[in-house]
C-alpha cells in the first residue's frame, strides 16, 4: 500500500517534505502504528513518538487523512475507504498548530502550559483523614469522563480557538482537566478554580465549534465540561 | 571530551510509578532533584496498569489484615520472596494507598464512600484459610492511569524538576565503583550531558520487550538493569518472568485478571472451564504462573481453539452488559479494538504472554543496591549512591511469581521508602563522589561506538532475532538443552550487536539513536536471563523445567545471583527473618 508521510529533520532540511513509502501489509488490516514501525524498518531515520501501542499513553496523537487521532488504535480500515486496499494513500501529517521538532513529532510545550494552568491537582484545605477521604460512588461518578484524558493533544490540536490564541485560551483538554478538579467532591479550591478561569480568553474563546468531541479518541467532550464551566462561572457572577 | 555537568542533590531516572513516588518525597523535602525520563512521564508503562493495587485497607471486608495478605505474597513468591520486605510492604501500604487517596487518585468507590476493592488471583483470608478475599484496591480497569496522572499532577504541584524525554544511557562511576550520576542525551537536541548527584535512583521500569509477544509497552527495553549489568553489578532472580494468563492472542495486549475476579473464567476450544481440573478450589483465580502453565497444557493437549489450537477464550458475557461496562470499561474498548470481539457477546482469545520482570536490581527496602562481596557472604554491601526502585528492583517482594496488584503497591511502597531513605541522608550529609575524566570517557564509550559506526547489521533485524530466540527458547515451559541452545545464540548475538550500525547519525529527535542504544540494554537483559534460566535446576515459580520438575528446597531456597563479569549464577539466602510476625514456612504450593 502508499504511505505518504510529512517529513521535516532541522538538521539537513529547509522545509518540509511529503515522502511516498510502499509498504507491503499483506493484506492486513494492520494499525497506523504497525505501518508506521514496518515504515521506520526500511527507514530507521523516520521520527514519530509510541510508548503502550494501546491507546492509554498518548505518545502518538498525529493527523491521519485529515483527522487527529491515535495510530496505534486506528485501524486502517477505519481511515478511509479504500486505504487498507492500497487504492488510496495512508496521509500522515504531525498535529497541526504546534512547531514541529521533527517528522511527526511536534512541540508540546504549548499545550502542557495551559494543562499546568489549571492547576492539575487535587486541592484539600481540611487535614487528611486517617483512611481515605469518603466519597460516594454517585460523587465519584460525576468523574467519569473527565480523569481519563491520556493528555494526546488530538482534541486542543483540531480546534480553531486554540490555533488563533494558543496563549490565552486554554483549549479542550486543559479546560477539562480544570472540570476534573471542579467536579470532585474531595477538592476544596472551587472559588479559587474559577477566579482563574474568569476572563474573556481563558475559556470563553470556545465557540462550541465541537471538533475537539469529535476526534477524541477516549470518547470524552470537552465541549459538556465547558459548558460545566461556564454554568458554574455564570451562577457564581449573580 | 569535555561535556556540559548538571548538578543534584539526588536523580531518578525513570518517570513511572515508582520514580515519581520517589521524585514526590524528596522534592517535597526542597532537596534539588531531578527526574529524567526517556518519554513524558504520562506516557510510561505504568498507565497501562488496569486492574488495581492490592493492599489490606478493609474496606471489602472490615476484618482484613495485611498479615493474610503477606501470607499470599510469600506463598504466590514460591517462598524466595524475602520476608522482612513483604512484611514491610503489606504493612505500610495501606498508608501509602490513602496518601494517593489524598493526592486525588480518583478511585472507584462503595456505597460507603470508600475505596472498592476487587478479587485477584492468589488471594485469601486468615492465611490460606478463610476462602477468597477482595484486596485489589481499584479505579475501575484504569487504576494505572489514574495512579501516574495523580502522581505527575503531584509532582506538578511540588515543583520536581522533569527532564522529559532525556535518554539515560549509562552509569558514571568514580575508581572504586561508587556511583556518581548518568550520562543523559537530551533526545529534542541530541545534547549528551553528565547528570552528577549524591544519589541517584533506577526506577526504569521493566524489560518485556525481550520477547516477541509481551503486553508491555514498547518502551520496556531493561535500560536500567543494562547499565547495572555493563557497570559490572549484578541482577537477582533475573530467570523470573511472569507470563500473564490473559495476553490477547496475537496483539499481545493485556485483559486484566481482574475480569476473572469479576467472575470471568477461562474456557477451552470444547466450551470446559477447564481450570476446575487444575486448580479445585481458587480455579481461575489460582495463582498467575498456575493458570498460565494449565492453559499451555490446554493447548499442547491439543484443546487450544483457532485454526491453530493456539488460544483458549476469557469468557466474561455471563456477568452482564452493565457489569462490563461500569466495572471494566477499559477492557471492552481493547478487546473490540485488538480482538475484534465485544465481551459482552463473544469470549475473547487469550494465550499466556510475557508480562513481568520479578528479577532485577537487588536491593534493601531502603533502596539501597546491592552488590557482589565476596568473602562478606549473608552480610550485604552496598552500592554507594546508587538506588532501585519498582520494576527494575528485586527487593524482593515477588519471588518467584508476583501477585496481580502486587506491583503497584510495590512501586508507590518503596519509591516512597527509598525517598524517605535518601531525604534522610542528605539530611546528614552524602558524599558526592567525583568521577575523573577518564571514568566519564569510558561511560560515554558506547554511544560514541555507535555515532561512529560504519556499516553493520540494521538494529531492528538484530531485535526481531533476539526477541524471537527468547521466545522460543526461554518461554513458560524451559527445558535443558533448548535453553543451552539459546545461550549460544545470545553471545553470538552479543558479537553481531557490537558490530551492528547506526545510520542515522543526525541529532534532531533521533529515535533510531535511542533504539540503537535501547537494542544493547535488550541484550544485556536476555543473556542474563538465559544463563540464570539455565542455571536455575528446578521448577519454581515462573521458572517450569521439563527436566527439573519439581521445587527443590534443598538446593534452591534461595536467590539466583548473576553477575555479568565472569558470567557465573550465584546464590544469595533469601530473609526469611520478619520483624512483627512469624517466619513463614515454606510448603506444598497448591490452589
Ligand atoms: C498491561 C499491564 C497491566 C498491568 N496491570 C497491573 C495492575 O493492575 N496492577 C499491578 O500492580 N501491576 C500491573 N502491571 C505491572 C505494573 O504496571 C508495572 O510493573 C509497573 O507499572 C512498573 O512501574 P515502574 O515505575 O517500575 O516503571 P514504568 O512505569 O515502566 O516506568 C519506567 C520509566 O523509566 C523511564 N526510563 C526507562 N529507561 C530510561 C532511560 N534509559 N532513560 C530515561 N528514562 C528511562 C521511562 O521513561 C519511564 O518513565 C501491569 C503491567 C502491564 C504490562
Ligand atoms: S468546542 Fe470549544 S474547545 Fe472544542 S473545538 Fe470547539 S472551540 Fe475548541
Ligand atoms: S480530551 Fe481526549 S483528545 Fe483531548 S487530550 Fe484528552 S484524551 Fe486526548
Ligand atoms: S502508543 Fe500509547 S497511545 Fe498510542
Amino acid at each position: 500500500m502508499k504511505v505518504s508521510i510529512y517529513r521535516y529533520n532541522p538538521d539537513t532540511d529547509r522545509e518540509p517534505t511529503m515522502k511516498e513509502y510502499d509498504v507491503d501489509t499483506q493484506g492486513k488490516d494492520l494499525m497506523v502504528l504497525d505501518v508506521l514501525n514496518l515504515v521506520k524498518e526500511m527507514d530507521p531515520s523516520l521520527g514519530f513518538r509510541r510508548s503502550c501501542r494501546e491507546g492509554v499513553c498518548g505518545s502518538d496523537g498525529m493527523n491521519i487523512n485529515g483527522k487527529n487521532g491515535l495510530a496505534c488504535i486506528t485501524s486502517l480500515s477505519s481511515v478511509a475507504p479504500g486505504v487498507k486496499e492500497g487504492k488510496k494513500a495512508l496521509v500522515l501529517r504531525p498535529l497541526p498548530g504546534l512547531p514541529v521538532v521533527r517528522d511527526l513529532v511536534v512541540d508540546m510545550t504549548m499545550f502542557y502550559n495551559q494543562y499546568e494552568k489549571v492547576q492539575p491537582y487535587l486541592q484539600n484545605s481540611t487535614p487528611a483523614p486517617a483512611i481515605e477521604r469518603l466519597q460516594s460512588p454517585e460523587e465519584r461518578a460525576k468523574l467519569d469522563g473527565l480523569y481519563e484524558c491520556i493528555l494526546c493533544a488530538c482534541c486542543s490540536t483540531s480546534c480553531p480557538s486554540f490555533w488563533w490564541n494558543p496563549d490565552k485560551f486554554l483549549g479542550p483538554a486543559a479546560l477539562l482537566q480544570g472540570y476534573r478538579f471542579l467536579a470532585d467532591s474531595r477538592d476544596t479550591a472551587t472559588e479559587e478554580r474559577l477566579a482563574r478561569l474568569d476572563d474573556p480568553f481563558s475559556l470563553f474563546r470556545c465557540h462550541g465549534i465541537m471538533n475537539c468531541v469529535s476526534v477524541c479518541p477516549k470518547g470524552l467532550n470537552p465541549t459538556r465540561a465547558i459548558g460545566h464551566i461556564r454554568s458554574m462561572l455564570l451562577e457564581r457572577g449573580i | 571530551m569535555s561535556i556540559r555537568t548538571i548538578t543534584f542533590d539526588a536523580i531518578v531516572v525513570g518517570g513511572g510509578g515508582a520514580g515519581m513516588r520517589a521524585s514526590l518525597q524528596m522534592a517535597q523535602s526542597g532537596f534539588k532533584t531531578a527526574l529524567i525520563s526517556k518519554v513524558f512521564p504520562t506516557r510510561s508503562h505504568t498507565v497501562s496498569a488496569q486492574g488495581g493495587i492490592t493492599c489490606a485497607i478493609a474496606s471489602a471486608d472490615p476484618n482484613d489484615d495485611w498479615r493474610w495478605h503477606m501470607y499470599d505474597t510469600v506463598k504466590g513468591s514460591d517462598y524466595i520472596g524475602d520476608q522482612d520486605a513483604i512484611e514491610y510492604m503489606c504493612s505500610v501500604g495501606p498508608e501509602a494507598v490513602f496518601e494517593l487517596d489524598h493526592m486525588g487518585l480518583p478511585f472507584s468507590r462503595t456505597e460507603e464512600g470508600r475505596i472498592y476493592q476487587r478479587p485477584f488471583g492468589g488471594q485469601s483470608k486468615n492465611f490460606g484459610e478463610g476462602g477468597q478475599a477482595a484486596r485489589t484496591c481499584a479505579a475501575a480497569d484504569r487504576t494505572g492511569h489514574a495512579l501516574l496522572h495523580t502522581l505527575y499532577q503531584q509532582n506538578l504541584k511540588n515543583g520536581t524538576q522533569v527532564y522529559s524525554e532525556w535518554y539515560a544511557a549509562e552509569l558514571v562511576k568514580d575508581g572504586q565503583g561508587n556511583v556518581c550520576g548518568v550520562i543523559a542525551i537530551c533526545i529534542e537536541t541530541g545534547e549528551t550531558v553528565f547528570f552528577k548527584a549524591k544519589a541517584t535512583v533506577f526506577a526504569t521500569g521493566g524489560s518485556g520487550r525481550i520477547y516477541a509477544s509481551t503486553t508491555n509497552a514498547l518502551i520496556n527495553t531493561g535500560d536500567g538493569v543494562g547499565m547495572a549489568l555493563r557497570a559490572g553489578l549484578p541482577v537477582q532472580d533475573i530467570e523470573m518472568w511472569q507470563f500473564h494468563p490473559t495476553g490477547i492472542a496475537g496483539a499481545g495486549v493485556l485483559v486484566t485478571e481482574g475480569c476473572r475476579g469479576e467472575g470471568g473464567y477461562l474456557i477451552n476450544k470444547d466450551g470446559e472451564r477447564f481450570m476446575e481440573r487444575y486448580a479445585p478450589n481458587a480455579k481461575d483465580l489460582a495463582s498467575r504462573d498456575v493458570v498460565a502453565r494449565s492453559m499451555m497444557m490446554e493447548i499442547l493437549d491439543g484443546r487450544g481453539a483457532g485454526p491453530d489450537g493456539d488460544h483458549v477464550f476469557l469468557k466474561l458475557d455471563h456477568l452482564g452488559e452493565e457489569v462490563l461496562h461500569s466495572r471494566l470499561p477499559g477492557i471492552c474498548e481493547l478487546a473490540i479494538t485488538f480482538a475484534h470481539t465485544d465481551p459482552v457477546k463473544e469470549p475473547i482469545p487469550v494465550v499466556p504472554t510475557c508480562h513481568y520482570m520479578m528479577g532485577g536490581i537487588p536491593t534493601n527496602v531502603h533502596g539501597q543496591a546491592i552488590k557482589l562481596s565476596a568473602g562478606h557472604e549473608g552480610q550485604d554491601q552496598f552500592v554507594n549512591g546508587l538506588f532501585a526502585v519498582g520494576e527494575v528492583a528485586c527487593v524482593s517482594v515477588h519471588g518467584a511469581n508476583r501477585l496481580g496488584g502486587n506491583s503497584l503497591l510495590d512501586l508507590v511502597v518503596f519509591g516512597r521508602a527509598a525517598g524517605l531513605f535518601i531525604e534522610d541522608a542528605l539530611r546528614q550529609g552524602m558524599t558526592q563522589y567525583e568521577p575523573s575524566n577518564d571514568d566519564i570517557d569510558q561511560a560515554l564509550s558506547r554511544v560514541r561506538r555507535w555515532d561512529e559506526s560504519q556499516g553493520g547489521e540494521s538494529v531492528a533485524s538484530l531485535r526481531k532475532e533476539l526477541q524471537s530466540t527468547m521466545q522460543n527458547h526461554f518461554g513458560v515451559f524451559r527445558k535443558g538443552d533448548l535453553m543451552h541452545e539459546g545461550v549460544s545464540k545470545l553471545a553470538e548475538l552479543r558479537e553481531r550487536v557490537a558490530k551492528a550500525h547506526l545510520e542515522d547519525k543526525s541529532q534532531s529527535f533521533n529515535t533510531a539513536r535511542v533504539e540503537a542504544l535501547e537494542l544493547d540494554n535488550l541484550l544485556e537483559v536476555a543473556e542474563a536471563t538465559a544463563i540464570a534460566a539455565e542455571g536455575r535446576r528446578e521448577s519454581r515459580g515462573a521458572h517450569a523445567r521439563y527436566d527439573f520438575p519439581d521445587r527443590d528446597d534443598e538446593n534452591w531456597l534461595c536467590h539466583s545471583i548473576y553477575d555479568p563479569l565472569t558470567k557465573q549464577l550465584g546464590k544469595r539466602a533469601v530473609n526469611f527473618e520478619p520483624k512483627t510476625v512469624d517466619t513463614f514456612q515454606p510448603k506444598a504450593r497448591t490452589y
